[in-house]
């Protein structure tokens, strides 16, 4: 049977490191695996989506809607809007986070009030985290991404320390101490 | 053997590492550009990035003929650029095996429009493979070569934005070096004069029917039966989706090669399958092939031309399922993407707007001028056409529009395709005012080195493009440099220019401001006591500047994201109660 993760997020967010370390860590454990990614102009902070799919054979790169597992969010706002991919009893690990889009900052539009408080009333399972909080405790901003990433890897049924060997394989030599901090954070942040 | 989770794009290169490729030349195109950028790492490859796709592709026309295999690779509009070369190359064939890959963009991911490539492999008649993940990829380019170098023919590799872009396990092997083939001075093979073309193309019509006998027995097209009520024809990502969505109740015939494409092997499919269905995004080649050779298909009936497709696009269509789907009530705002704070495109724009000029556009990162709040592009059709197009336009309307219009061209695409269009202004005496937005990189497509700004594609100094001598050269008297952080400053040049009766040339100069060399400013801040709300700096459309509602005053006001602001200060101008300043400064 195969799993399917969506990380959404903001372009520029660091989702694309995210999927790379998940792919490493499902293919380490014998996994068939595809990662789906886009790049190009919507990378300039605009809505971004990468697809993980890993299972005995996985044919096609993305996932659509009402098929998602998990979905990792990077920005509130971005839980609404990519929720339709959730499958029904599948789980959202949300930061926290608030990016108000173009249309919010001219005015033109409103950013919806309590987002996840509205997906949760839905039967849906939201795990919150305070991602940016915590990757700035970890040492960086950036490692957002990792904490995220610690915090959907209960929902994967892999050994925490097999994670923590893909992250180590995965990052940027200079930033692992960074990483794994932000990984156990994650990790820990809703036992 | 090693397995490793690659890009499709980063297998293409690991297949050339491994086919013994010794030369790569390439313009970066969305979702090709991974390509080159992972060649880089094979010492043993010549690699580089072209000014533009026909330049690259007669790059490795030339080392092919000069008897090494050789590869160039293209978004799928860079095809139109290089499909000169391509035509001919068809006729003239190799000497050492040529590859040329082309990524199609269905859905428009980054893309002005979906053309098909396909369509060009059938009018150049040069075979054409489609890998449908990224161990394809790797096997298909090395397959490629070996087709090449057998039927003395360049061979075109089609991918597209989910093949380019996805990651799936590769198994690694070993570069294969192969010896340099002699290069043998042949009049009627290498020069295409009418004479020796007639009998080439003839040539050509005889390799295409071996080609297409290839495509029946090779292996690349093959059967797989299950049940048999489901006959699905597919290749590439259409495969792939088709395979998800039915599994093993269909049996499909999965094309490996799109052009030319068998008929015995389809005619065979279609008398052992009950129903039979053609599965292919954009246009219907596959399904009107099967109609011309009188096989009965379903095809465009119920999939359409336009877009990508999914595992859902075909289960929606052949089994009528359609997921159960959640969503929030609340209207979700779209978030468009957008100018990156401390972008130096940003302070142009902000000085066009002033003066409410019609612009002329092209294609780079800057097109997104076009989105509001900055809402400063008129036009947007192909890589150079802003400069060209501008000199129609204004030959159209006259002197005195010329004295409103401008064209904006990044260095890049400047270097393209903008200097031909720059030359035919000067050469034709038209007096409109180019602008060139130097941000010394290739932007758009993830920061690639380019002729103008003196870096090779491994980072290594080189000579660059010095812009104002080769505008004076073709005959621009008039050329100016600004710093577009500076908006007033920016605004006032381009006045001058536009008001002078002669062709001008500004260069907007700044480094794109994600480069990592480039050292910022610190952060700005708004003084809450001098800030009215009146969100005019709102309307340069930074990420890095919003609005709040002050609890003190119960009014709203502008506040800046310390953690985005790159302190470039174009929002400075916009405010007229100087209310933006450093943090913790003007106090």
């Amino acid at each position: 049977m195969n799993k399917n993760i969506l990380i959404v997020g903001v372009g520029g967010q660091g989702t694309l490191l995210a999927s790379k370390i998940m792919g490493k860590c499902f293919l380490d454990q014998g996994y068939d695996v595809k990662v789906g990614e886009v790049h190009g102009m919507s990378q300039r902070g605009g809505s971004v989506v990468t697809y993980v799919r890993y299972g005995d054979k996985v044919w096609s790169p993305v996932i659509e809607k009402g098929e998602a597992d998990i979905i990792i969010s990077f920005e509130q706002l971005e839980s609404a809007r990519w929720l339709p991919y959730l499958k029904p009893g599948g789980v959202i690990i949300s930061n926290t986070q608030k990016i108000d889009p173009m249309p919010v900052i001219m005015g033109k539009a409103e950013y919806p009030d309590d987002v996840l408080g509205k997906i949760s009333a839905l039967g849906v399972q939201v795990e919150a985290v305070p991602a940016d909080e915590l990757a700035v405790q970890a040492g960086s901003l950036k490692a957002a991404n990792v904490v995220l990433l610690g915090a959907a890897a209960h929902h994967t049924g892999i050994e925490e320390k097999l994670w923590i060997e893909a992250v180590k394989t995965t990052v940027p030599p200079k930033t692992v101490e960074v990483n794994l901090r932000a990984f156990e954070l994650g990790y820990n942040c809703n036992k | 053997m090693e397995k490793k989770l690659l890009l499709g794009n980063e297998a293409v290169a690991r297949g050339l590492y491994e086919a013994g490729v010794k030369v790569v030349s390439a313009y970066p195109g969305t979702p090709s550009t991974e390509i080159t950028e992972s060649v880089v790492q094979y010492p043993e490859i010549f690699s580089e990035w072209a000014p533009n796709e026909k330049v690259a592709f007669e790059v490795a026309f030339g080392a092919c003929t000069g008897g090494v295999r050789s590869f160039c690779a293209m978004k799928h509009v860079g095809l139109n650029v290089a499909a000169d070369p391509l035509y001919t190359a068809s006729y003239i064939g190799v000497n050492a095996g040529m590859v040329c890959a082309v990524a199609d963009d269905p859905g428009m991911h980054s893309s002005q429009n979906e053309q098909d490539s396909r369509n060009h492999a059938i009018a150049s008649k040069v075979p054409m493979l489609e890998p449908c993940d990224s161990a394809e990829c790797k096997s298909y380019a090395k397959l490629a070569f070996d087709i090449s170098e057998e039927f003395d023919t360049p061979v075109l590799l089609r991918l597209s934005t989910r093949i380019s872009h996805s990651r799936s396990a590769v198994e690694i092997g070993e570069r294969e070096e192969r010896p340099d083939k002699e290069y043998v001075r042949d009049v009627m093979k290498n020069i295409m004069m009418p004479a020796q073309a007639r009998v080439a193309h003839e040539k050509v019509e005889k390799r295409t029917e071996a080609l297409r006998e290839y495509a029946e027995v090779s292996g690349i097209n093959s059967i797989e039966y299950n049940d048999k009520k489901i006959g699905i024809i597919a290749a590439g990502s259409a495969y792939a989706y088709a395979r998800e969505a039915l599994g093993e109740s269909a049996s499909y015939l999965k094309l490996g090669m799109v052009n030319p494409l068998p008929i015995k092997l389809i005619k065979e499919f279609a008398e052992n399958v009950e129903k039979l269905y053609v599965i292919e995004e954009l246009d219907d080649i596959i399904e009107t092939h099967c109609r011309k050779h009188g096989v009965d298909v379903t095809g465009k009936e119920i999939f359409s031309r336009m877009g990508e497709f999914s595992q859902r696009t075909v289960r929606e269509a052949l089994l009528g399922e359609v997921l159960p789907t959640l969503s929030v009530e609340d209207s979700i705002p779209p978030r468009p993407p957008v100018l990156c704070a401390g972008c130096p495109h940003r302070g142009l724009f902000y000085a066009l707007k002033k003066n409410n000029l019609f612009v002329s556009g092209d294609i780079g990162c800057y097109t997104l001028g076009a989105q509001a709040p900055l809402s400063m592009i008129d036009t947007v059709v192909c890589m150079g056409a802003s400069v060209s197009g501008l000199h129609g336009f204004n030959t159209a309307r006259g002197k005195e529009q010329a004295k409103k219009a401008v064209a904006v061209i990044g260095d890049s695409t400047f270097i393209h395709s903008g200097i031909t269009g720059l030359i035919d202004l000067v050469y034709n005496k038209g007096m409109s005012t180019v602008i060139v937005l130097d941000n010394s990189i290739t932007g758009m497509t993830g920061h690639q080195n380019n002729p103008a700004n003196g870096l090779t594609i491994s980072g290594d100094p080189t000579t660059a493009v010095d812009l104002e001598a080769l505008a004076r050269a073709i005959g621009i008297n008039r050329v100016v440099v600004v710093d577009p952080y500076k908006v007033d400053e920016t605004r006032e040049a381009v006045e001058a220019e536009l008001a002078a009766e002669e062709p001008s040339l500004v260069i907007a100069r700044r480094p794109c401001a994600l480069l990592k060399n480039v050292k910022h400013k610190p952060a700005l801040e708004v003084k809450k006591d001098k800030c009215v709300g009146c969100r005019a700096c709102l309307n340069v459309g930074c990420p890095a500047l919003s609005q709040v509602n002050d609890e003190a005053t119960g009014r709203t006001k502008a506040v800046i994201d310390p953690d985005q602001c790159l302190g470039c200060g174009v929002c400075t101008y916009a405010c007229k109660f100087d209310a933006i300043s450093e943090v913790g400064g003007d106090e």
